[in-house]
Formats: C-alpha cells, structure tokens, sequence
C-alpha cells in the first residue's frame, strides 16, 4: 500500500527535488521498514537541512531489482529513532544527531561518530562546549563490571604503519565480551568542503577521502556529476574505469592475503605478496602516473588513454603476475597449519551480516551477494560482469577466499577489458549541473560499495554532498565477531576486515 | 616444505639494486617540475591563478612552485598552459620549508644531519610513524619500504612500534583536528635528540585539505621539522632517497 510513496529509479538518474514527496515521519518509518522486510538495505540515509527543518533522505537498495527506493521526511529537534527497528541505521542517525544537533528518541547507542562541532547553528545534543573542539573518544564507552573484567585501550596512535583509531575491549581473561571501536581521529571535513561546488579542488580531496581507494571514489563521484549534468562518459572512458577498478581491485586483495598471511606466521606469502602488490600498483602508475591512480578519473571521462602497444604491454605483464599470484596464494591456503588458523575465527552469521547492513567483501563472506557490479552497473558495463564470488562461512578463511577468489576473476575481467577497448574518445566536456536536484550513485570498489549522493541548489551548485563508504557499514562487523573470542584473535580478524579509518572519518 | 622452496625459486630474488642502479619509474609518473623561464607576466599570472592549492606564485615576474604544496596533477592548468612540464625525476626531499620554493635555480634537495647526528642515526635510524588525517596512501607507500623490493632494513632503517624506541617521527596526514594531541604526545614521547619528517604535501602544508577547519595544514608550526618529502603521496623512491640523503648515505 505504501509502494506508491517510493521513488524508484535506477542510478545515474536524475531527480528533482520537486518530485520527491515528503512524507510525514510515521509514513516515512513505517514505509521504511516495509522497505527493509521485503529485501532492500539501507545504502544511505543523511539530512539536509532547509528552512522549514532538516530533510531526511533515505536511499534504499533493491539488489536484484537492480534498483534504488528514496524516501524522503522533515524532522525538527528530535524524532523517533528507527534503530531499534533496523539496525543498520545505527551509525546513520549518530551521524545525523552529530551534524545536525537533532535527536534520535529511543537511540539504544547515541554517542558521537566524528567529534567535531554540529554543522548548523543547533545545540549539541551532548551539551560539549560549543566554543571548543570536541574530544575525539570523549564518550562514554560500555563498561562491563566485575571483579575479574578488565578493559583493554589501544589507539588512536597504533603499532604499525597504520591510520589511528581508538578500539576498547573488555575482558574476561583472554576472552572479550565486548569491543567498542571509536573512530573519528581522521576527520577532514571533507562533506563540507565539497559544498558550493563543483569546486576544482573537488575531485582531488575525494582521491585522498580514502587512498587506498582512489579509483572507487572517484568513479562514484564522477557518475553523480555525470547523472546530474545529465551527460554519459564516453564508452572507452568507461572501460578504463573498469580496468582501473579491477587493478586497485588486486592490489588491496594482493596485499589484504599477504597481511593475513603474516598475521599467522607464514612468511613466504607474505613477502611474495607484498612484491606483488607493488607490482600491481606500478601497473596503475603505467597507466596515469601515479601508483594509486591519482588524477586519472575526472567527471566525464578520463585523463589517460591506452594505445595498442600500452594494452600489449599490460597484457603481458599481466601474463607474468597471473602466476606468481597465484603460487603466492595458493601456497599458504594449501597449508594445514594457516588454514587452521583461518578457519572457523572471527565468524559472523548471515542474520547478523544482513541486520548490520554489511557490503563487500565482509558481506559476500557471509553468503550474502552484494556487488554493485552485479546489480548496479552503469552504462555499458551492464554486460560487463556475472561472476559475483561467494562464501559461506562468515570467518577469515571465508573473507580471505573471497579475495582469493576475486583476484583470479579480476585476473579475467582485466584481460577481457583490455582485449575488447571499445574506439573513441576517453573524455568529453561536462554540462552544467541541473539544479534543485538528487543523484545517487554505486561503486564497487575493492572495500565493497561505495555509495555518494549529491543534492543541488537552485543555481546548481552542490548543496549537500554524501560519502558512503563501505567501511562504514563494516566497522560494526568487526566489533561483533570478537565477541567471546581470544582478544589475541583481534589482529587476524582485523586484518580479515582490512577497513578504512579516513574513508569512514572523512 | 619442498612447495614452498619451489615457490622460492620461482618467485625469485627481488630487491633492487637501487641506490647502486636508478629505479626505474614509470614513463607517465610525474616529478620534479620544470618551470618554463621567460614567460610573459600575462601567462604568469595565469598560472597562479589556475592552481586550486595555491603552489604557484609570482615572484618578481618569475613563476615560482612550492612543492610542499604541488599536489602533481595530472590536468595541471599551468602545465597546460605551458607554464611547466613534470620531468621523470623522483627525488624531492628538501632540509628546508625555504627550500621547497622552487624558481629558475636549481632545486636544492636534502643535505646531510651534522657530523654528531650522522654519528648516532647514520647507521641505525628507528622511526615512529604518525598517520594524523592522512589518506591511507602515504602510510601504504611507507609501508611498502618494509618489502622485499625496497628492503628498508638493509639501511639500518626501521619503523618500530613505540615512541620511546625511536629516533624520530614521520607523519603523514594534514594534521587533524581530533589527531593534533596525539601527534604532539606522540612526539614528547621520542627520547632526545629526535627528527622529525613531514611526508606527503598535507603533512607538509595541508594537501587538498589545505584551509578545512577541521586540520592543521600540516605540522608547519607545531613542529620542527628536518626533513620534507613531497608528493601525493611520495613515491617510495622519493622517501628513500631522501632518508638516505639525510644519513649522508647517498
Ligand atoms: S600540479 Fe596541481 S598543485 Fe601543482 S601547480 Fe599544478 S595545479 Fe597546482
């Protein structure tokens, strides 16, 4: 019955801001959660405030439908939280209660995600001093008591070459009841200053929102400007996206094995793995210079082109890395004692994967097939890809697999791309943004999806612009599975996880 | 056992000869700029006026970079307006923020720590390394020193996990707001005498974060620092080259 209250589109379309109803707040929840009964997930939910009050946007994804769902609702001061209900808002309406100073009601977990001061003129909702920078891990953080529990604290500044972040673990002996991760350390203001926009120095502060994840990013934020100038890339712009997509694709997953391959111990794959991923960055920096494909996608198309000796090239460097890949890998899951180790730790069941809202690797680990690829291409790579990877277990051995896996299909889908460059131009000029509008867009970056959304003003300029990335939804993931596991376990199912600290602190 | 020895052999040997040969970079990688001599007032002025991050400026009517601030972009507007062209070469560390300025003299790389440091780091250099807002490629290209290719270890240099086991530190990152305290912590908690190493161009002045309220432009004033390695991020090379340098050991 509520169906007809939906806007359904596909993305790289186009909305008006005039079309999208606004539905009062018990239509909107109730709607919402007949949404999430009947199979769709919450890809992005976030606000915009206007005069009358903060507008709530809420993206939801139909994956084999290959389609979008967007409700939209006015909230002022506080509103009833829907957390309770649908779990994988949780973070969401934190995030909303930080920005905008309103209150979700009935939040079982509200406490702050970035810390830092309320984006509009509104109270903080946690009283901190207005006149000051918040804290980061200022909050109050779940506490078990008895005699025998003891916390463990590690970060913001952490062991290794690594981004920081605040993890608390409490304790029964070895065995760890709870982990609560507090993040935020990395915060840029990277939403706010996209606002006002397009500016120039846009697109390269979404190349650095995530590093390692260029490429994702890039791509989700050309295709938003891209649905909003109502312009397509050129078709051999596209297929270099999606080489460059599936290399950065190879490099995480690449050193992702390697990394857990150290973790227990089994350093011949590590340090072959570590070459090799190099190696696969180098073929990026081939292909535009830089290892992680910094100034290669732009809005409408791409900078770089591959004549035919450059494809050959890559063709056979492909040739050579293919193997030693593949013997890197294959050494250490053919080994008793790493699979071992592997198996059956950090396990989380699909209920579970599915109420948090995973994406990704995490997600397809658990038996849940979700891969933007699949479900949401965009213009021609609608052909482009049927091969989604699976796994059952939900475990590291299982996220490890994936990889595995997804190495050797990227393997194919590179030499595929390659072979079959479509002619033609690799860019062409950007139209005006419309204005008064919605676009969403998916990108499934090696992480898992990475999903923007942007809203224009009347002069078509960006009002307010949303980063999703994976590693939001998967932070939660990981500290579910080291409940009542070894907290020496906390390593490997990290690594398992291999998550974004500045991608989820933007 | 006997697969992994086969594997062994296929994989090879892999660490480079490098500093004894040149690395080899990619044809398209982008380094140290050249900056066309001459040019009218008009295009110089132009050039400064394309720049996003405000790395060009006009000195005199000669177009000056500042490569703590060059982010190396691919679409440039003054490289396309001919005001400058990216040549292949890699090394960019400098000693001095003054240094970073680069007109049409020769570009003053990194010059070695003083007879006493060179005594106690040259041969055994432990860092600590501080990511405070950074993205996650300067930290990866750091980490990527620890590989076979590189083989930091063979220079006696080493990340290591505790402030107090280290010489110094080296941060990535354009400082932020909520990473400020740990950083200074983290560096208090260096034993004396200690380095400090700005890598990439937001912990030198910020990046594409430049002027966001919510980071420090880099660590410019909180700081002292000895050495500055630019990029977006550095290529490994440029941070290798320039710790050598540094140790007197190039
Ligand atoms: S490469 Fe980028 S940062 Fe450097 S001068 Fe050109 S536009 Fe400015």
């Amino acid at each position: 019955m509520n169906r007809s209250r939906l806007i359904r589109f596909r993305h790289g379309a186009c909305l008006p801001l005039t079309d999208l109803p606004r539905l009062d707040f018990a239509t909107f929840r109730e709607s919402l959660f007949e949404e999430v009964a009947t199979h769709a997930r919450v890809a992005s939910f976030f606000g915009h405030p206007t005069d009358e009050g903060l507008d709530l946007y809420a993206i939801l994804v139909h994956d084999w439908q290959g389609e979008l769902a967007l409700l939209r609702t006015q909230v002022t001061g506080s509103f009833t939280s829907l957390t309770p209900n649908c779990p994988q808002l949780h973070l969401f309406e934190r995030e909303l209660a930080e920005q905008y100073g309103v209150r979700p009601e009935g939040h079982p977990w509200l406490k702050p995600v970035r810390f830092h001061t309320p984006w509009i003129d509104a109270a903080d909702i946690w009283g901190r001093d207005p006149r000051q920078h918040p804290i980061p891990g200022d909050m109050d953080f779940y506490r078990v008591e008895g005699e025998e529990v003891h916390e463990v604290a590690v970060g913001p500044v952490h062991a290794g070459v690594i981004e920081p972040g605040h993890f608390r673990f409490q304790c029964h002996g070895e065995e760890v009841m709870h982990l609560e991760i507090s993040l935020g350390f990395q915060h840029r203001g990277i939403e706010q200053m996209l606002i006002g926009g397009p500016h120039p120095a846009g697109i390269y502060q979404l190349e650095a929102a995530a590093g390692d994840t260029t490429i994702g990013h890039t791509i989700a934020y050309s295709q938003v400007l891209e649905s909003l100038a109502d312009c397509e890339a050129p078709l051999r712009a596209y297929a270099i996206r999606a080489i460059a997509l599936e290399l950065e694709r190879l490099a995480n997953h690449v050193g992702d094995i390697g990394a857990l391959a150290g973790d227990v111990g089994f350093l011949p794959t590590a340090s072959f793995c570590g070459r090799l991923r190099g190696d696969y960055l180098n073929l990026t920096a081939d292909l535009c210079g830089s290892r992680f494909g910094r100034g290669l996608i732009r809005p409408n198309g791409v900078l770089f082109d591959l004549n035919t000796t450059e494809v050959e090239k890559m063709l056979q460097r492909l040739a050579v890395l293919e193997p030693e890949t593949r013997g890197a890998i294959e050494l250490c899951f053919d080994s008793p004692s790493v699979l071992a180790r592997f198996e059956g730790t950090g396990p989380i069941s699909t209920d579970d994967a599915e109420a948090l809202g995973l994406v990704g690797v995490a997600a397809r680990a658990c038996g849940l097939i979700r891969d933007a690829r699949l479900h949401h291409p965009f213009g021609p790579w609608e052909e482009g890809f049927n091969t989604p990877v699976i796994e059952t277990n939900g475990d590291v051995s299982a996220r490890g697999n994936v990889r595995r896996r997804e190495i050797y299909a990227s393997h194919q889908l590179l030499r595929d791309a390659l072979k079959r460059l479509p002619p033609g131009p690799v860019s062409a000029p950007l139209a005006p943004l419309a204005a008064d509008s919605l676009a969403v867009s998916l990108c499934e970056g090696w992480r898992g999806e990475v999903v923007h959304a942007a809203i224009t003003d009347k002069a078509g300029k960006i009002a307010r612009y949303k980063i999703v990335d994976p590693s939001f939804h998967n932070w939660s993931g990981l500290a579910l599975v080291l409940r009542g596991r070894q907290i020496s376990d906390f390593p490997l199912c990290n690594k398992s996880f291999n998550l974004s600290y500045c991608g989820f602190d933007l | 056992m006997l697969s992994i020895i086969r594997e062994r052999l296929r994989q090879g040997h892999r660490t480079g000869k490098y500093p004894k040969e040149e690395p080899q970079l990619p044809e398209r990688f982008r380094g140290l700029p050249q900056l066309t001599r001459d040019l009218s007032p008009q295009a110089c002025a132009a050039a400064v006026a394309g720049c996003p991050f405000a790395a060009l400026s006009n000195n005199d009517d000669t177009l000056q970079i500042n490569l703590g601030r060059c982010l190396f972009c691919a679409d440039c507007p003054a490289a396309e307006q001919g005001a400058l062209t990216f040549s292949n070469d890699y090394r960019l560390a400098t000693r001095k923020h003054e240094d970073l300025l680069l007109g049409d003299e020769v570009y003053r790389l990194t010059d070695r720590l003083n007879k006493r440091m060179r005594k106690l780091f040259g041969r055994s250099l432990k860092l600590r390394q501080v990511s405070a807002g950074g993205c996650n490629a300067c930290e990866a290209d750091l980490n990527v020193l620890g590989t076979l290719g590189f083989d930091l270890g063979r220079f006696g240099i080493q990340f290591v996990a505790s402030p107090r086991h280290a010489d110094g530190i080296m941060v990535t990152g354009p400082v932020s707001e909520n990473m400020k305290s740990a950083l200074l912590d983290t560096y208090a908690a260096v034993p004396e005498p200690k380095l400090v190493i700005a890598s990439g161009a937001c912990a030198i002045g910020g990046g594409p974060f430049r002027d966001s309220p919510e980071v420090n432009n880099g660590i410019g004033d909180l700081l002292p620092v000895d050495l500055f390695i630019p990029g977006c991020p550095p290529h490994p090379y440029t941070a290798l080259d320039g710790l050598l340098r540094l140790l007197g050991r190039l």
